[in-house]
């Protein structure tokens, strides 16, 4: 049974992250999904210091307030001059460290770890359970369930609007569709998701999960419909694939889900059915383009 | 009065500093910061590896593992982005994500082997400032010689060569070996420091001080001098704060005052501060609105 | 009732003035070109316009109205530049898009929807290309494909930047004659343009620009020399004097093209 509610949440977590990672992609966020998972810490020992709790739901508004500052921090960085990268390095950084520092001065003897925040203990999931309209279920198989239904229910409502605002921003605006509200409700989205992933494979693991399951997809894929599934598909597949190869060879699940992850990554990036040869001729026809221009 | 102990802590986090500092603004002009961030987590299945292999925590073996998979991991986010319609942001985050979640799977391994149990591998990931011994720091003082001594010696090629490679390779530069040369001294500087202060936090000093820098200064030599500076500044002074009392941990504090200097930057430096930005666009807005007036 | 009337726009970013104190008008139904040497601020005029600038002061109206993306006045065409053509969709799809102000928040496109969408293809010639990846379609079918979801937005009133660059010789000649039928169907097209050897052919609008209007009205008034070397500076070269054929150093290269 135990193993069944580790599998449960480690295909939860692989939809989950699957879904939101596809947008993080087509948008090039995928390492402001990187510095979100860092400071999500910050939110929760944030919040725990405030309510003196582990309560899932101030750890999820914690998070989310943490997530909406990276954004927005990295946004007013800039907005003023400073290259991306460099903006979304020093802000994650500095929060990381501030929640690494905060951890060690205020909670040191409670359950909130650095280690455990960072790397998870999916298989301590089953034993932490909590009742709900009589459905007794783990406890991260409940926040995930409701992560991904906020999931669905933002891309079901908002889906060709972020797939415009994506793809051509400049055309987005003089629709007047509302990007700004957009991008912070993604990223508030982002870090739900996070947060309800990180109790079970941890933080910097998550990043896994979002990143790698949506680069293959987006490798296999000419519509946003089949890069939804195909990643979601991988997402299972890595978290299914990383527990077994974990037990096999006795160590961490969540660094095998990565592995994982990252072993069909290189298998689809060696042997996609689209590219390879199509790209080379496209760069070189653009190449050919600038030529005649 | 300094203890002994401090003292060489002290040497040892203004040597990074002024490491991570120089490496850290080439880094930053080639808009490369986050590769930095990646090689340093790609350091640790190198250092597991290296451990089981030879099955001792000897540093010079850990620290080849920790350079041959950092450097692994800029390759292949080049090969990445090159081969592939992924873009630079993806390229990154999957090598990171992956060689970090392989050096959990393979430190695990470590720690539950007998002989692992003492090795503090652990200590990797986050840093064990405080405890830097003597012995550390003429690992780091040789290699920090050597990465201020390849700077100064090449300088204006790499300068150059961020600057337009093209036109460098025109000339006969050898371009590639150049990056590559650029390439192998971050990840030395990544794998000394990150004993000190850790992985994660490792990528911090790599691009505060670069980014701070910046601020003041548009021309190169200028900038990467004062990266240098203000990483030493923030090593020493972090180091000095963190022993005031127990619990400050080194680590962070070093981070956390590489992010104040470039707070106090961010607002008042002369040239990019915000302050003076905001400054400049008042007397625009004065400027348009007396022109109207004039104007109706 | 004029199509764009902008008056006293300024935009300016920290310590730069992209464009000064612009007065400008196009009446309804004017093919109308923008023509500028390069940093005249072409392009941030069309984005001023179209409030997309923070940094802007002035009055802008269209049609009579302040501008409302609700009323779906305006079509765009941004630059083709501007866009990641690896993103996983197809021709169809982007055109479709250009049906959203149309269908509003929260809703589907119908199969109407769908329907028009096909046929602004079928206009610009690309209907067989309507599932194709646009990551597979050339520059100009590319561009095509952008003045299909133009077309698709039945506006009034059409912003199109450089929608000339990288692009063939058949697909320049398409571009165009659809334009000349917007305009004989009474819209108003707004195009930023380089070569200035077309502008007589293309435009019968001109506005002449560099940081602030050097001139604007019908082109016969509009595009002469002198006006002209006010506009570029004197870095313009007559290579011909009697057909008033002017060259850019931009333009040399497409007199070769």
């Amino acid at each position: 049974m135990n193993e069944i509610w580790v599998l449960v949440t480690g295909s939860l977590v692989g939809i989950t992250c699957g879904l939101t990672g596809v947008f993080l992609i087509l948008r090039k966020m995928a390492m402001i999904a990187d510095a979100i998972s860092h400071t999500v810490l910050f939110g929760i020992v944030m919040a725990f210091i405030v309510t003196q709790t582990l309560n899932g739901v101030w750890m999820m508004i914690g998070a989310g307030i943490a997530g909406i500052l990276t954004a927005y921090l990295v946004q007013v960085l800039q907005s003023n001059g400073l290259q991306e990268d460099a903006s979304i390095g020093v802000v994650f950084t500095t929060l990381f460290a501030a929640g690494v520092l905060l951890i060690t001065l205020f909670a040191g003897n409670v359950h909130l770890d650095v280690e455990h925040v960072l790397m998870g203990e999916i298989a301590f999931v089953p034993w932490n359970t909590w009742t709900f309209v009589g459905i007794t279920m783990p406890k991260a198989v409940w926040m995930l369930l409701f992560v991904l239904l906020l999931n669905i229910l933002f891309l079901v409502v908002f889906y060709k609007e972020l797939k415009i605002s994506t793809f051509d921003p400049v055309f987005a605006m003089s629709l007047g569709l509302p990007l700004v509200f957009l991008h912070y409700a993604f990223m508030t989205l982002v870090s739900f998701t996070t947060v309800a992933a990180f109790d079970s494979v941890g933080a910097v693991l998550v990043v896994a999960m979002l990143i790698v399951p949506a680069s293959t997809g987006y490798l296999l894929s000419k519509s946003i419909k089949v890069m939804l599934i195909s990643s979601m598909a991988v997402g299972i597949m890595s978290a299914i694939g990383g527990y077994y190869f974990a037990k096999l060879f006795d160590t961490s699940i969540a660094g095998m889900m990565a592995t994982t992850a990252g072993l069909i990554f290189m298998l689809v990036f060696l042997f996609r059915p689209y590219e390879g040869l199509l790209v080379k001729k496209r760069k070189l026809t653009n190449i050919h383009e600038i030529v005649v221009k | 009065m300094l203890s002994g102990n401090l003292l060489w802590v002290l040497v040892g986090a203004s040597l990074l500093g002024i490491a991570s500092g120089l490496n850290g603004a080439f880094a930053f002009l080639q808009k490369q910061s986050l590769v930095g961030d990646a090689a340093a987590h790609s350091a640790l299945p190198g250092i597991a590896i290296a451990f089981l292999i030879f099955q001792q925590k000897d540093l010079p073996l850990l620290m080849l593992g920790a350079i041959i998979t950092a450097t692994l991991s800029v390759y292949l986010i080049q090969g990445i982005i090159n081969r592939s319609k992924l873009k630079s942001d993806a390229a990154i985050g999957i090598v990171l994500s992956v060689f970090f979640g392989i050096g959990i799977v393979l430190l695990t391994i470590v720690n539950q082997s007998s002989s692992g149990n003492q090795s503090g591998l652990n200590d990797f990931i986050f840093g064990k400032a405080a405890t830097m011994a003597r012995s550390d720091l003429v690992w780091l003082s040789g290699s920090v010689t050597l990465i201020i001594t390849t700077c100064l010696v090449f300088y204006k090629e790499w300068k150059l060569m961020i600057f337009d490679a093209t036109f460098a390779k025109g000339i006969g530069l050898p371009v590639e070996r150049l990056r590559l040369l650029l390439t192998a001294m971050t990840v030395l500087t990544i794998v000394t420091g990150i004993q000190a202060v850790g992985v994660i936090l490792m990528s911090a000093m790599l691009i505060i001080p670069a980014a701070t820098a910046r601020m003041w200064s548009d021309k190169l030599n200028i900038m990467i001098i004062m990266s240098a500076l203000f990483g030493a500044f923030s090593g020493a002074c972090g180091t000095l704060i963190s022993s005031l009392k127990t619990g400050l941990s080194t680590g962070p504090i070093i981070v956390l005052t590489a992010s104040s200097l470039f707070l106090v930057s961010y607002f008042f430096s002369p040239k990019q501060g915000l302050l003076v930005k905001i400054r400049q666009r008042r007397q625009l807005e004065k400027q348009a609105l007396e022109q109207e007036v004039q104007g109706s | 009732m004029n199509a764009i009337e902008v008056s006293q726009l300024t935009v300016a970013y920290e310590n730069t003035t992209v464009l000064h104190d612009i007065n400008l008008h196009v009446p309804v139904g004017k093919l109308t070109g923008i023509i500028g040497p390069n940093g005249a601020g072409k392009s941030t005029l069309i984005k001023a316009i179209l409030n997309q600038l923070p940094n802007k002061t002035g009055k802008v109206e269209i049609l009579g109205q302040a501008l409302n993306p609700k009323n779906n006045l305006v079509g765009y065409v941004p630059q083709r530049n501007a866009v990641d053509w690896d993103f996983p969709t197809n021709a169809l799809d982007v055109v479709l898009m250009g049906r959203f102000g149309h269908i509003g928040l929260f809703h589907r496109p119908s199969a109407k929807d769908r329907e028009k969408a096909l046929n602004c293809l079928k206009s610009v010639g690309m209907e067989e290309f309507a599932n194709r990846s646009i990551g597979q379609l050339s520059g100009g079918q590319q561009q095509r494909v952008f003045l299909a979801r133009a077309l698709a937005q039945e506006a009034e009133v059409y912003f199109m930047d450089e929608p000339f660059v990288g692009v063939d010789a058949a697909t320049e000649r398409t571009i165009i004659n659809i334009l000349k039928q917007l305009k004989e169907k009474g819209k108003t097209v707004l195009v930023v343009h380089h070569d200035l050897q077309t502008v007589r052919d293309y435009f019968d609008w001109t506005v002449l620009l560099n940081k602030t209007i050097i001139s604007s009205g019908p082109t016969n008034i509009t595009f002469t020399e002198e006006k002209l070397q006010q506009t570029y500076g004197g870095k313009l070269f007559f290579m011909n004097e009697k057909n008033n054929k002017a060259v850019t150093e931009r333009g040399s290269l497409s007199a070769i093209r």
